[in-house]
């Protein structure tokens, strides 16, 4: 099994590395196209400002390389919302995988939201063993709409896309790496498609 | 819902957990990996690592004790003490810290936390205050709570978030080791103030206290040391404590 986590100099991957390590999984990151290409499983991370995320897969002619990939693909946190058609964060267009647009929370209530939300309306494989309701740990001020591809819900302010699938492509606007005993068995499901 | 959150603090010193009363007298209580993983399963939300070595090891020994943390444990966890440069945090975060907290250096130089935030993202930056309430005013102090400043804690706290400062960690050192409770009025006040969660600290002693602290305080989570580090009040029993009197908590 290799798994491949993309190296795009957006925030944190260390702790997406450690939590694979403490299933037993061992993965490289990389920005390398041959080296993505032929993984088995890709994880898409990312901490950060939409915008200059973009500019650096731009510049690196990820943004073309990553709709095309046909194994299994698991965007996290910023790495969901640039997986969708745009964001409202510096006017961004993304990379279009899934046809959502990402939005700012209003400031009705504190945004960023920063801590532990249930996910509920859980859809497909990637949540077995998942009990609905499970508290998982959100840090963001944007948030994906609801739609047809959306596998899981929260609700902050508004409900929102928790999750997303389509094709061999998911993604987690939580962390499931930071989400205790819930996010490694979501992380084991990703692993074991 | 988002839920409030419950965050041990473990005070580190060359690795060791230790935990001062009123800032002083330190005793050291284990190792810290070994603490905050039984703090994870015991139900903590996310954790705090306040490192108060004071040797020129302290780089060293703190981004080997993180890079530790980060591999052992599974919920978010905070480092702080002593933080005063970009790069500082850069070698944290590269270790695989979530958050740093930064306090007297971001009073030093206010332009820290602009340059954390955009480098970096507020998301990663909390803002710890110690306070002080004296001659009517609530008064930001300095060192670990041993240096005064002229500066009320209400608008350093104005001026951090506009720079960026993702949190607010709030520790009052009236409340902090006296067990009498939180400081609701300040909380309450900088919590209703900015739009940025507040961490309230300092008092802790019963399940009550954390009932009041949610509820008057209107704090966003609430951070305690001794009484975990001590077995006083076991986190579960006090997440069950909470969500029987209709506060939201994970359980």
């Amino acid at each position: 099994m290799k798994v491949v986590i993309i190296k795009y100099g957006a925030g944190n991957v260390r702790s997406v590395l450690y939590a694979l390590e403490r299933l037993g999984v061992f993965a490289e990151v990389s920005d390398d196209f041959d080296v993505i290409r032929t993984a088995d499983k890709v994880i898409f991370p990312g901490v950060g400002e939409a915008s200059s995320a973009m500019k650096y897969l731009q510049e690196k002619g990820l943004d073309k390389l990553i709709p095309t990939l046909t194994q299994p693909v698991l965007g996290i946190c910023l790495g969901l919302q640039l997986m969708c058609d745009s964001s409202e964060e510096g006017n961004t267009k993304c990379l279009g995988i899934f046809p959502q647009k990402v939005r700012k929370f209003p400031d009705v209530m504190k945004v960023p939201q920063i801590g532990w939300n249930n996910v509920f309306d859980l859809k497909t494989t990637i949540f077995n063993e998942v009990k609905e309701n499970s508290y998982v740990y959100f840090v963001h001020g944007y948030y994906a709409e609801l739609g047809d591809y959306t596998i899981a819900k929260a609700d902050y302010i508004m409900p929102y896309s928790a999750a997303l699938h389509r094709d061999n492509f998911y993604a987690m606007q939580y962390h499931p790496e930071k989400s205790g005993s819930v996010g490694e068995q979501m992380l084991r499901n990703f692993i074991n498609l | 819902m988002l839920t409030k959150r419950i965050i041990p603090c473990l005070d580190v010193k060359d690795g060791q957990t230790v935990k001062g009363v009123n800032f002083l007298n330190i005793k050291e209580v284990g190792d810290a990996v070994e603490l905050g993983a039984q703090y994870a399963r015991d139900g903590a939300d996310e954790l705090v690592f306040l490192d108060i070595t004071a040797t020129n090891e302290k780089r060293k020994t703190l981004s080997s004790l993180v890079t530790r943390i980060a591999q052992h444990i599974n919920i978010p966890f905070t480092v702080g003490g002593g933080i005063s440069s970009v790069e500082d945090v850069s070698v944290l975060l590269n270790c695989g810290a979530d958050k740093i907290s930064i306090n007297t250096a971001a009073v030093k130089n206010p332009t820290l936390i602009s340059d954390l935030a955009n480098l970096f993202g507020s998301q990663c930056v909390v803002l710890a205050v110690d306070t002080k309430f004296d001659n009517g005013e609530w008064w930001v102090y300095l060192n670990g709570g041993r240096v005064p400043t002229t500066i009320r804690t209400i608008d350093w706290v104005k001026e951090a978030v506009d720079r960026g400062a993702g949190e607010i960690l709030l520790t009052s050192m009236n409340n902090d080791g006296t067990k009498d409770g939180f400081a609701l009025d300040i909380t309450r006040t900088v919590s209703e103030m900015v739009n940025v969660p507040v961490i309230a600290s300092g008092g802790a002693g019963i399940m009550d206290h954390f009932v009041d602290v949610f509820n008057e305080g209107k704090a966003d989570a609430a951070l305690a040391a001794s009484i975990f580090h001590y077995k006083e009040i076991d986190i579960m029993d006090l997440k069950r404590h909470l969500k029987s009197k209709g506060i939201d908590i994970r359980l």
